[in-house]
């Protein structure tokens, strides 16, 4: 019963701790790109990667301070985005999809690269870039805290709290700008581009705002992951996390400003217990080691996930908080 | 007029929904058994799951390179494994735990004519993890032939390659063109037919040839499953091809992390035709296996072309493909046409899949390693056409190995990505497609 | 009507290519083709300011395509168009939009999970909301303000007002229509082009298209619209420009057209004379034979024959 409660415990904890800010603010960015705009962006991640390794290697490899490693980052997906839209926003939404995972992959590929070595650590990656960021925290980050059931250290809650704080300003954002005539207009091209134009709007303008601030605040999330973790590593960075933050945007309901917040938590939630509940399972000889052992764990995630993404866009695509009326993936 | 096309929800018939959940708990369970039984058929051994540095010492020339001494000492200098290569040029050092470790070969037991860029790396070993410390071996023989003779070289593994990709592409393709859907999951479906056929080879001693075609059934299998059970019944109700798209995403991860558990983390290669050494053919060294490789692809694919051409089933094909509503009121059996497309591009997506495992290695993840350069392929000769993924195959397998000439050959397939990038902005109807299916 | 004496285009000749006292709209030597097949090829064409031009044709005669090539959403191989004497060029379709031509389109645009009231507000033009840094701020409420009660005063005399808060993928076809063309309104243009705006549409809710048609040239803008029904072109349309095979092969106001012969080779195929049925082709080779009978009793002075009955 204890072991219960203590698994329990950690996944409240995960519902509120780095990977589910991560996968919020990936899911904000994705929820305007395709919730509002309709853009099949697949390569989300690639804009985290980065936001992160922006503040990473500024602050481990060229000794700037945590400010302009943020500017860097920001700036980087903002060019990510501009190179990436200039020439497919005009493509249909499938090819949209390809060329961005494509991206994406690419960037992997190649910050994972021996000949990258020098600047961005290959394939160990990058570590020992926060003492600025912590040192900003007003409270003790040295020392462990008991919050919510569970123990935290003083670093995990800080980084945490700023994420929360991102999350939120960034949801008002865009709750602010989804109400505006400028909404409306993103909520009209994920319609019908043609009727938009004719009416006088600069479609093109508009997709390209869409992916350059979605993009960048995917690019915040990726700087939280690794200041949160210590480290930047290319494998926190692989394309199966895009579609993670799509399944958490798709449960929450897309379109939905609290969307990808709430779907993140839940679905951070339901991992870790299954992770944890899992991993106890098999500890206690309930799942013999033939079938699953411990490492395998982490990879029924993805598997929950993928099978989850489909249950959901078969049985339930508008989520927990969509409407039906508006469901995004529909018929076209 | 226009009329509301049904949404994802709405199934045409009443008490759908409990149609599709008894759907989808005879294919969780069926699946679900496989899995079960999969797992306890292999066996892994103990070790997989330890730390281990393993270092391969190879050349194209030489073939695996035996008896090379290897030590590894941990970050306090103790040592902590020392050896010799075997004759698989392998040596396996398991490690107490995670954590830096240097490696280091004796280069005066290198064969003649090979050296070695480094004959020391440090590496850092994550729990459960196994590192494959690089030494940069050469062995001369791309000086001895000059800058021709090694784009030659090239040319003809990127040929290799690029029919293989070719095998795979061709049922995605067709995929696409007769039911509209860009099948994320069809990389799985490789995936799933080398690894069904290294089981077979390596646990159950059945030679590679034997378990190609039975892997290659299987992979008919499942891709007739797909239709069967998941998108057929999808097309039924209307889905929209964007959530089918998201769709094969799910399943795309739920097998690739399946694979995962199934088959471990690491790339194995197939037990037969192992260490081969390479052949002169003129300026060109092959082994015989990226001869039979190149061969068979190309008896296949003329196959699959004499079949679309020719055969009654490949012009309904084609018909479909060309324009669905035509074909059905021209009394072609539309459904029956797919399904077939299906079970042929699962089936050919299994013998792409062993080509790879032949050449690179069966891993889990290969399947997405060559979904993108599928689409490469297809994007580049044109999307839904059946003779544009062949030939962009072919030249994108080409491209991805002529630019090792100027990058690292682990970036390779970052050449691969960058030219499908490139086409997509510059011509995304590819070279045979029509402008009307870009949008 | 033209045959009203004050009527602008009132004793204009009946020929292609003729000018127009007041033209809004100009086009010049335009040609469009896709591989061989040519879609459109118009060596001159003007539109009157301010009148109902109706554009018809048979099906593939490249109507929607001049629409397309004159709104920005085609550009033509070769040729040059103007609106109000201003060269067009290469403009895009939202360039094109912002001078004051705007267009409706063949397959309804609805955009149908917004809903009726926001499908019109998007209509109007010159919002400071719809840039990104100002729609941060609160100064585009106000605007918000004015361009929604517009939109209603358009939905009333459209009587879609009841309807502002539903989504637009609830009405049906012929309301739709409505909304389309109530949505294209709110950015007061001055060129309104119609693409088939009674298509689809319940013929109860004709009527009150075509008197908010109509109103639209009361108001002073310049109509251009394509329909097949020849009872709509002629109540409401002072010129008519006849396309076939991407060419314009008669223009005239609306009772020229229906005399016009190269109108009906275009509508029924070159051998409209032939005999359509059996019984005509009987009564045409009966004609024949008198008349070849008729020549033979000539030649030879012979007494002519009973024409035999039918």
């Amino acid at each position: 019963m204890s072991e219960f409660l203590d698994i329990l415990a950690l996944s409240v904890k995960s519902l509120v701790s780095q990977s589910a800010v991560f996968f919020a603010l990936m899911g904000v960015g994705l929820n305007l790109h395709f919730g509002f705009t309709g853009l099949l962006n697949f390569g989300q991640i690639g804009f985290a990667l980065l936001g992160g390794y922006g503040v990473a290697i500024s602050v481990s490899m060229w000794g700037l301070p945590l400010l302009v490693g943020v500017l860097i980052g920001v700036v980087a997906s903002f060019v990510l985005a501009l190179l990436l839209g200039l020439p497919t926003l005009r493509l249909r939404a499938d090819y949209l999809a390809i060329v961005t995972i494509a991206a994406a992959e690419i960037l992997r590929l190649a910050f994972r690269s021996t000949p990258a070595t020098p600047v961005t650590g290959a394939t160990r990656g990058l570590s020992g870039f926060g003492q600025d960021f912590y040192s900003l925290a007003p409270f003790e980050t040295q020392r462990t805290y008991e919050f919510l059931g569970s123990t935290w250290t003083g670093r995990e809650i800080w980084a945490c709290l700023i994420g929360w704080i991102l999350v939120t300003l960034f949801s008002l954002l865009i709750w602010q700008l989804m109400r505006s005539p400028w909404g409306r207009v993103l909520k009209s091209i994920r319609e019908d581009e043609d009727a938009v134009r004719s009416l006088g709007k600069n479609v093109y303008s508009y997709k390209m705002q869409s992916l350059i601030l979605g993009g960048v605040i995917a690019g915040f999330g990726g700087m939280i992951l690794v200041l949160a973790t210590g480290s930047a590593n290319p494998d926190q960075f692989q394309n199966a996390n895009t579609f993670l933050a799509y399944a958490a945007l798709i449960l929450g309901g897309t379109a939905r400003v609290l969307g990808p917040v709430v779907g993140s938590m839940i679905l951070w939630f339901i991992i870790a217990f299954s992770d944890a509940g899992l991993a106890a399972l098999i500890r206690n000889g309930l799942i013999p080691d033939e079938i699953l052992s411990a490492p395998d764990v982490a990879n029924i995630r993805f598997i929950l996930v993928g099978i989850g993404l489909m249950l959901l866009l078969i049985f339930r695509p508008q989520g927990i908080f969509g409407d039906r009326r508006e469901i995004v993936l529909d018929a076209h | 007029m226009d009329h509301e096309r049904p949404d994802v929800l709405r199934s045409p018939h009443p008490g759908g929904r409990g149609q599709w959940a008894a759907r989808i708990l005879v294919v969780a369970i069926a699946g679900l058994a496989v899995f079960l039984g999969m797992s306890m058929a292999t066996q892994r051994p103990a070790s997989a799951e330890g730390e281990t540095i393993r270092v391969t010492l190879a050349t194209s020339l030489s073939g695996p390179i035996e008896g090379v001494e290897v030590t590894v000492t941990d970050d306090s200098g103790d040592e902590v494994a020392q050896g010799d290569t075997d004759d698989k040029g392998r040596f396996d050092a398991e490690l107490p735990g995670p954590g830096d470790y240097t490696v280091t070969i004796d280069a005066d037991d290198l064969p003649e004519g090979v050296s070695a860029a480094a004959t020391e790396r440090q590496v850092s070993v994550a729990q459960a993890e196994v590192e494959r410390p690089a030494f940069g071996l050469s062995d001369g023989s791309t000086g001895g032939g000059g800058g021709a003779g090694r784009i030659l070289q090239l040319l003809v593994e990127g040929l290799r390659f690029g029919l293989l990709i070719a095998i795979c592409a061709v049922g995605l393709s067709l995929i696409f063109g007769t039911t509209g859907l860009t099948n994320f999951a069809h990389g799985e479906l490789v995936a799933i037919g080398a690894i069904v056929a290294w089981f077979l080879n390596v646990d159950a001693g059945v030679p590679l040839i034997a378990a190609t075609a039975i892997a290659m059934v299987v992979g008919g299998l499942v891709g007739w499953l797909n239709d069967v059970a998941l998108w057929g019944p999808l097309r039924r109700r209307g889905s929209g091809l964007v959530a089918m798209l998201v769709i094969s995403i799910g399943l795309s991860l739920a097998l690739r992390y399946l694979l995962n558990i199934v088959f471990g983390g690491r790339s194995q290669p197939f037990s037969d035709y192992r260490g081969q050494r390479a052949n002169d053919y003129g300026p060109v060294s092959l082994t015989d296996k990226d001869l039979y490789s190149i061969a068979i692809s190309l008896v296949v694919l003329v196959m699959v072309a004499l079949m679309l051409q020719r055969t009654k089933i490949g012009k309904a094909m084609r018909a479909v493909a060309d324009n669905r509503d035509l074909a059905a009121s021209s009394g072609i059996n539309v459904d029956g046409v797919i399904r077939f497309v299906w079970i042929v591009g699962g089936s050919l997506a299994a013998l792409g899949g062993v080509l790879f495992g032949l050449s690179d290695e069966v891993s889990w993840d290969m399947g997405f390693k060559l979904l993108l350069l599928m689409f490469a392929g297809i994007t580049l000769g044109g999307l839904g056409t059946a003779y544009g993924a062949l030939l962009g195959s072919i030249i994108v397998g080409v491209f991805v190995q002529l630019s090792t000439l100027v990058i690292a050959d682990e970036l390779k397939y970052v050449g691969g990505l960058l030219l499908l990038i490139v086409i997509l902005v510059v011509r995304p109807q590819g070279l045979l497609g029509s402008r009307a299916r870009v949008g | 009507m033209p045959t009203d004496t004050a009527h602008p285009l009132h004793g204009l000749a009946w020929d292609i290519g003729v000018a127009k006292p007041d033209p809004t709209i100009v086009v010049d030597d335009m040609v469009r083709s896709f591989g061989g097949l040519t879609a459109v090829a118009v060596e001159h064409l003007e539109f009157q300011r301010g009148c109902i031009t109706g554009l018809i044709g048979p099906n593939g005669a490249g109507k929607t395509t001049l629409f397309n090539l004159l709104t920005g959403f085609d550009q033509p191989n070769t040729g040059q168009w103007s609106y109000d004497g201003r060269p067009l060029g290469r403009l895009k379709p939202h360039q094109v939009a912002r001078l004051g031509v705007v267009r409706t389109f063949q397959l309804t645009k609805a955009l149908s999970r917004l809903t009726v009231l926001e499908n019109m507000k998007l209509g109007a033009q010159g919002q400071t909301g719809e840039r990104f840094l100002s729609a941060l701020l609160p100064g585009w409420k106000s605007q918000e303000r004015e361009i929604e009660a517009r939109a209603m005063d358009l939905l009333g005399r459209f009587k879609l007002d009841a309807k502002a808060q539903d989504f637009a993928g609830t009405l049906s076809g012929g309301q739709r229509k409505l909304l389309e063309m109530a949505r294209a309104l709110m950015s007061e243009p001055k060129v309104v082009m119609l693409d088939e705006p009674m298509a689809g549409v319940n013929p109860a809710l004709t009527q009150s298209l075509l008197e908010h048609v109509k109103n639209l040239r009361k108001e002073g803008m310049t109509v251009i619209f394509v329909e097949h029904d020849m009872d709509v072109v002629r109540d409401i349309s002072d010129w008519v420009v006849v396309m076939a095979a991407g060419r314009v092969i008669a223009e005239g106001p609306p009772e020229s057209i229906s005399q016009n012969k190269a109108v009906v080779d275009a509508y029924l195929g070159a051998h409209h004379d032939a005999p359509l049925t059996v019984e005509e082709e009987e009564i045409v080779l009966a004609e024949a034979e008198v008349a070849i009978a008729a020549q033979q009793a000539e030649d030879a002075d012979l007494p002519t024959e009973p024409t035999r009955g039918l």
